[in-house]
């Protein structure tokens, strides 16, 4: 570690923090799918890794079709298949809890097994389609490379561009959840259920609109995951732990709970992976965490107000 | 307007509510007076759909609505202030009203909302759940009317609130029902209340009607002793 100059030093900082700004990106986006489902219905998704998963695949599938039928549109296919991955992981949300999830609410161990069963057949389904080896979709070339700020830094394009989509992203469901009729059911909801259907309010309805809109938004996270990693059928399981521990860090009903801890879950793991190696950055992070649930069970942010 | 007829509900093994019966008119107010424990929770509840009845009919006009859910029964025009007022704690003032309506809510509602509790206007961005018991059971008053009711159902609207605000209320509620011309039926244990507000008063008590009275054979006082324990 002494090995190091105090400019390299400084240079290995903001590389391993833009490497952590990517992981940042796909964690958040993770993490605000299943802070949705989670803070909506108090259902543990379990599978939720496998939607990044299908979105992940849903971008590789549209990367092969361009690059054989249409190679002309290769350039532009990459923003047109997060829109088709948050399509499809949303489709298949909307398919699981109408047909698995809403016989299981207030059974929250059931609906652990059931979702955590449905997580290895959409693996199973994963490897039989797509084989199991890992797969890659070729990027548009505008997404490839890095800018150099100085002689020593070197910033990925892609992981700025991921960057960039989750920010848009948060935005959009920041304005869904505080400024839109559907938002605002959904927080009437997850405040007082019985009273919301008192009110007018179809809850079943809304929880599906959340479950669908939550396993969506994995579909994008899977889409940016393309850029920084290769998708296997396991890729999501992989993130799911690293997830939850962000929704639990957070606390579960806030949006900037759950950004704060994504930023410093991934940031934290990416700057201690480098100096510590692989491994013993998690376990520092993971320790970290543990320290500050001890003295905060509620998570970072908790909301108040007098109920 | 809003009839039920024969209505048995219960929790479990215990059964509440006995073969009840009651019939609101159109621009009535109907009081139903009872200690606790008497069934009054659990009758306004049924007729609300947050109780599934055992037996029984409820009618809103000709429509039978005993088996629909909640929000169907909210939407056909039954609005609903609970007991305990469940406001909504995180969301400001404006959204708590807001939760109520289908669609943009129209500028004289908000005018006629604001008319009613002027209270309301001034905490209008303030959270829900930091507003005081009085203030919540107005907001929830005016939650339930942006739900545009034909029948309006409050459940022990006066608990634990002071005096003054409890008359406001009374007058607040003969107000909504002159100008929107909608029947009311509130349960009670506040007599001054009571007598203030009803047109006719029934007394529940151990799951049944004991005792029926309109407005000009009022007895308060026979009343109170049916209410004594």
């Amino acid at each position: 570690m002494l090995a190091y100059s105090a400019s390299e030093l400084w240079s290995i900082f903001i590389m391993q923090g833009f490497a952590g700004l990517s992981l940042f990106s796909v964690l958040l986006l993770m993490a605000l799918g299943l802070a949705i489902i989670f803070g909506q219905m108090g259902v543990v998704n379990l599978a939720h890794g496998e939607f990044m998963a299908l979105g992940a695949y849903v971008v590789y599938l549209c990367s092969t079709l361009v690059q054989n039928h249409a190679p002309a549109l290769q350039p532009y296919y990459f923003l047109v298949a997060i829109a088709i991955a948050f399509v499809a992981a949303a489709l298949l949300g909307l398919l699981v809890e109408w047909s698995l999830i809403r016989y299981l609410y207030r059974r929250p161990l059931d609906t652990l097994l059931a979702t955590w069963g449905l997580s290895l057949v959409l693996q199973q389904a994963f490897r039989s389609t797509f084989g199991a080896r890992e797969v890659t979709p070729t990027l548009p070339d505008w997404l490839m490379g890095s800018f150099k700020p100085t002689e020593s830094i070197d910033i990925p394009i892609n992981g700025v561009f991921v960057m960039a989509l989750t920010l848009v992203l948060t935005g959009a469901v920041w304005l869904f959840l505080y400024r839109s009729r559907a938002g605002l059911h959904m927080r009437a909801t997850v405040q007082n259920r019985a009273m919301s259907g008192a009110i007018g309010i179809n809850t079943g309805l809304v929880d599906r609109l959340a479950f669908s809109l939550g396993c969506g938004i994995a579909g994008v996270a899977g889409a940016a995951f393309t850029t920084i990693g290769s998708t296997g059928p396991d890729s999501g399981s992989r993130y799911i732990v690293d997830t939850f521990l962000v929704v639990v860090f957070g606390g579960t009903a806030s949006l900037l709970g759950t950004i704060a801890s994504a930023f410093g879950i991934a940031q934290g793991q990416s700057v201690c992976e480098f100096f510590l190696q692989g491994t013993m950055g998690k376990v520092a992070v993971l320790l970290g965490i543990v320290v500050i649930l001890m003295i905060r069970p509620q998570g970072l942010f908790a909301s108040k107000v007098r109920s | 307007m809003l009839a039920a007829s024969q209505l048995s509900v219960g929790y479990g093994q215990s059964q509440v509510l006995h073969d009840v019966s009651l019939a609101v008119k159109p621009e009535e107010i109907l009081v139903i007076m009872g200690r606790n424990g008497m069934g009054k929770t659990t009758l306004l509840k049924s007729l609300v759909g947050l109780l599934p009845v055992r037996s029984g009919s409820i009618k809103l006009g000709a429509l039978e609505i005993a088996t629909l859910p909640a929000f169907e029964r909210v939407r056909l025009g039954i609005g609903f202030v609970p007991q305990g007022r469940m406001i909504f704690p995180s969301l400001t003032v404006e959204e708590n009203i807001l939760t109520g309506a289908r669609g943009p809510v129209a500028t004289s509602v908000w005018e006629e909302i604001y008319a009613l509790f002027p209270v309301l206007h001034q905490m209008r961005s303030r959270k829900g759940g930091n507003l005081s018991g009085g203030q919540q059971q107005q907001l929830a008053i005016a939650r339930a009317l942006v739900t545009n009711p034909k029948v309006m159902v409050l459940d022990e609207p006066t608990e634990g609130i002071q005096p003054s605000i409890i008359k406001d209320i009374a007058k607040a509620l003969k107000e909504i029902r002159r100008a929107r011309k909608i029947a009311i039926i509130v349960s009670e244990q506040v007599v001054s209340f009571m007598m203030e507000l009803c047109d006719r008063a029934l007394v529940i008590d151990r799951g049944r009607f004991i005792y029926e009275t309109n407005r000009d054979q009022l007895d308060a006082d026979r009343i109170r002793s049916l209410l004594a324990v």
